[in-house]
């Protein structure tokens, strides 16, 4: 197969892409949707998510309350008009994943279960024990396998977007079995490619999540927005950077210092381990400063206690917790603290969209964490991501599927000569290119440690400045890689040189939007700019690719109801 | 931590070059906590790029990196190289498979046979939205919950020794999911699943090896599924035979 036509191709099987798929082919059964995924769909990195998904369900809570969590962790940078769609749409995506099959964990009563998550002010996280992304996954994608309507391409990576005039007009993608590049005409595309953490060295992601549908979009034309905001995670295993779950702190886990003090009280004392992502990690950071943490072969780190809740509970509610903690760093959570410490873990920035899915580009779209909306700001709270996907995935597929009900077909002309071009950049550049004085592998690792010291969880201008500069020459030695591997199918170092390209496309959005922000807010924090400046900026990043350094913007913020105020917990 | 040499033993096809699969060695630095996973990225990343093979999660959960290792159908990111017995490390694809490259099987016959299953619920009539979830029980939930944990990893097609002689058997997984469903106290679908399935070539020639639960990561017990859809079936053919009109309830 070198060529296929589809209405719509959706880039991406994970939760956001699925659910935008089968929104998209309901709404519009007459539509052909192929999913392009570069692993197959029950791979994607959704499938990791362990805590759980957030809606609004029970009497004790409310729509305010939630768009006011919400909005607190964002340090007041969420759009208010995006939050409130957001949280009047989360309960019946919870139910409708209830009705596909989602088995969700009970109440004796039989109804959903909701557990407590941090920054969220009551127990509203629904679950399914601590494997929920790997039970939305599984349940949407075997869902899809409904609807003739639906089409697959497993294990075809994006390299390119097609465009006709302005318009999206589909993709170009290796097709890694076939061993081939493929031309996949359409008359719109949503990009549903997850996150970007790979760019990281220590990140609970995934080696999948290399920021592609950012690049893609950002290559063009499209703004990445609040690209500085990157969430770290307080809570990996030392070493591998495996995640434990925040539920574990939901269900009553402790944060504890080498000397056994809940050491929080001095950070969060209201919230305690339920305290915001970012306010943690940094919480964990000054107690390792200061000396308090424990010392091991992989660095300092805190312990997690889960030994009061006692056996019954982790097995039920967190079994994935224990599993995790014998396999990998060989202790039972029942009887030994968990080493942990702060990761890379989400990024709360991306490809700028609205509630839709809509970029600046006719006929694309973005959804999930490869977009934002923007719902999370300066900081997303846990569980608000996967329900992110779903309400974002419904919404982009009915808007799409709307859009390819008038839309002409593209004459496919761009879409030859597309993928002449990539074959000339793909082909004959990398892949003929005799041995070259880099290899991928080196040179990812120095923009991960790059990222990791200079545009972690603290950030300096100098810093910053050193990190901008050398993601240039890092550029330029990209050019020297080399490929050893000449073969066609299945070349899995053309598709790592690949990610890598997209990976430095998207650092250097990220570092450029952090130099720009002078201010700390979420979890942006500028040793040399200590303080929010909401005169300054209550303001969204926005970053577009230009001949050398990415041109920067600003884009007021959506205030409706919900004046900034001091973030205190 | 201490580190020492092993020699990884790796299984080699290259498509558009080799007539014949190969192995090559490599020696590898291990520490105790390095996982057979991570000796492979070794390799790749500064031994060997050309190295060939799937993963992604690292974490046992996306059943990207199924391989066998000294002939064990195992989650390479899961088989710490310490707890191995003998010298070499011996990594092959998993069995039962065609081979694309290296390591990299193909196992599109499974995704048709999964889709085969009707892999989601099936209902007389959809409930509405409004009008809220379907209650389960948490007893209801614990019915099928162990044959909701399948990753999809293909360990237990490795091992299956039916599977190996004929590619018609549905197979392990493919039948725990189908039994899932059928479990679900909110499907009715089980009479369209169970006369899919009790066809010669769906899951009668299972003969309870159970090596298909033994390599299982997930616990998932497929061996078992198939015994009981068996039973289930079985129940199905004589209500077929003593009602005819009332089989489809
Ligand atoms: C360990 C972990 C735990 C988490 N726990 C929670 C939680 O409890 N609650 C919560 O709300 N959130 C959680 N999150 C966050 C949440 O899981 C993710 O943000 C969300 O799953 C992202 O889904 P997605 O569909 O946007 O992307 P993904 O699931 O990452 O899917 C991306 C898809 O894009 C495809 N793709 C990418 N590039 C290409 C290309 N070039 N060509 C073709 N296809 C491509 C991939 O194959 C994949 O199918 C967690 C994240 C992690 C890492
Ligand atoms: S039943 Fe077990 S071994 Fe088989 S695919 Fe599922 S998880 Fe893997
Ligand atoms: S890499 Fe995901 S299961 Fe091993």
């Amino acid at each position: 197969m070198d060529r296929a036509t589809y209405d719509v191709v959706v880039v991406g099987g994970g939760a956001a892409g699925l659910r935008a798929a089968i929104a998209a082919a309901e709404a519009n059964p007459a539509a052909s949707i192929a999913i392009v995924s570069k692993v197959y769909p029950m791979r994607s990195h959704t499938v990791s998510a362990e805590g759980g998904t957030a809606a609004v369900l029970r009497d004790y809570d409310s729509f305010d309350l939630h768009c006011f969590d919400t909005i607190k962790g964002s340090d007041y940078l969420a759009d208010q008009d995006a939050v409130e769609f957001f949280v009047s749409k989360c309960p019946e995506e919870i139910v409708q994943l209830e009705h596909w099959g989602c088995p969700w964990s009970r109440d004796p009563d039989g109804r959903v279960s909701q557990r407590a998550f941090g920054g969220m002010s009551v127990k509203r996280t629904v679950f399914a024990a601590d494997k929920v992304g790997f039970h939305i996954l599984h349940a949407l994608f075997q869902t899809t396998m409904k609807f003739d309507n639906i089409h697959r391409l497993d294990e075809f990576f994006v390299t390119d977007l097609i465009r006709e005039g302005n318009a999206a007009a589909g993709v170009t993608a290796l097709d890694m079995r076939g061993g081939e590049l493929v031309r996949i005409t359409s008359k719109a595309v949503v990009l549903a490619t997850g996150g970007c953490g790979r760019i990281y060295e220590f990140t609970t992601n995934g080696f999948i999540k290399t920021g592609d549908g950012m690049a893609l979009a950002y290559r063009a034309g499209v703004a990445l927005k609040d690209m500085e905001f990157v969430q770290f995670h307080p809570t990996a295993l030392p070493g591998t950077g495996i995640l434990i779950t925040e539920a574990a702190r939901g269900e009553g886990g402790y944060l504890i210092n080498k000397d056994g003090e809940r050491f929080l009280k001095r950070y969060v004392p209201e919230k305690m381990e339920l305290g915001p992502r970012d306010i943690l990690s940094r919480s964990i950071m000054s107690e390792i400063r200061e000396g308090r943490a424990f010392d091991g072969p992989y660095g300092h780190y805190i312990g997690l206690d889960l030994r009061h809740l006692g056996e019954g509970t982790i097995n039920t509610k967190l079994p994935m917790v224990r599993e995790l903690a014998e396999k990998y760093v060989g202790i039972d959570p029942v009887n030994e603290l968990i080493p942990v410490r702060p990761g890379q873990h989400y990024i709360m920035g991306g490809v700028a969209t609205n509630a839709r899915g809509e970029t600046s580009v006719p006929g694309l779209y973005a959804v999930g964490e490869t977009a934002c909306v923007s719902i999370n700001g300066a900081n997303r709270l846990g569980s608000n991501s996967l329900s992110e996907c779903l309400v974002f995935g419904t919404s982009t597929g009915r808007a799409v599927a709307e859009y390819v009900r008038k839309k002409d077909w593209p004459s496919g002309a761009a879409a030859k000569e597309a993928v002449l071009a990539e074959e000339a950049r793909i082909y004959d550049g990398f892949l003929k290119r005799e041995r070259g004085s880099e290899t991928v592998a080196g040179v990812r690792k120095e923009m991960q440690q790059l990222m990791e010291r200079d545009v972690g969880i603290y950030r300096t201008e100098a810093g910053l400045r050193e990190a901008c500069a050398r993601l240039v020459s890092l550029r330029e030695r990209f050019a020297g890689i080399g490929i050893a591997d000449k073969e066609r199918v299945f070349n899995t170092e053309l598709t790592t040189v690949l990610e890598l390209d997209y990976m430095l496309e998207v650092a250097t959005a990220i570092a450029h939007s952090a130099l720009g922000r002078e201010e700390s807010r979420g979890a942006h924090s500028r040793t040399d700019f200590p303080k929010r400046d909401d005169a300054r900026f209550l303001n969204h990043t926005l970053a577009f690719r230009a001949d050398g350094a990415p041109r920067i913007e600003y884009l007021p913020v959506t205030i409706t109801r919900w004046q900034p105020a001091a973030r205190v917990y | 931590m201490a580190e020492r040499e092993v020699v990884f033993r790796v299984h080699r096809y290259r498509p558009e070059s080799d007539r014949g699969p190969t192995y090559q060695d490599y020696r590898v630095p291990i520490r105790d906590d390095t996982v057979v996973l991570d000796a492979l990225n070794h390799i790749k990343d500064t031994l060997d790029p050309t190295l060939t093979f799937r993963w992604s999660c690292r974490m046992g959960i996306c059943g990207s990196c199924g391989m066998n290792v000294n002939g064990t159908p195992v989650l390479t990111c899961g088989v710490f190289v310490k707890d191995l017995r003998g010298g070499v490390v011996t990594v092959d694809p998993m069995a039962n498979f065609p081979v694309l490259k290296d390591l990299v099987v193909e196992f599109d016959d499974f995704m048709r046979k999964l889709q085969g299953v009707k892999p989601f619920l099936i209902r007389k009539e959809d409930a509405p939205l409004s009008a809220g979830e379907y209650r389960q029980t948490p007893e209801q939930v614990e019915a099928y919950r162990q044959q909701s944990m399948c990753i999809n990893c293909m360990l237990c097609y490795s091992a299956c020794p039916v599977y190996s002689r004929t590619d018609h058997f549905l197979g392990p997984a493919a039948s725990a999911i189908a039994y899932r469903y059928i479990k679900d106290s909110r499907d009715e679908g089980a009479d369209e699943r169970l006369g899919r399935i009790s066809t010669k070539t769906g899951i009668w020639e299972c003969t309870f090896v159970g090596e298909c639960s033994v390599v299982c990561p997930k616990d998932v017990d497929p061996a078992a599924a198939i015994q009981s859809l068996k039973v289930l079936a079985s129940m199905r053919h004589m209500r077929r035979i003593l009602m005819p009109k009332s089989a489809s309830r």
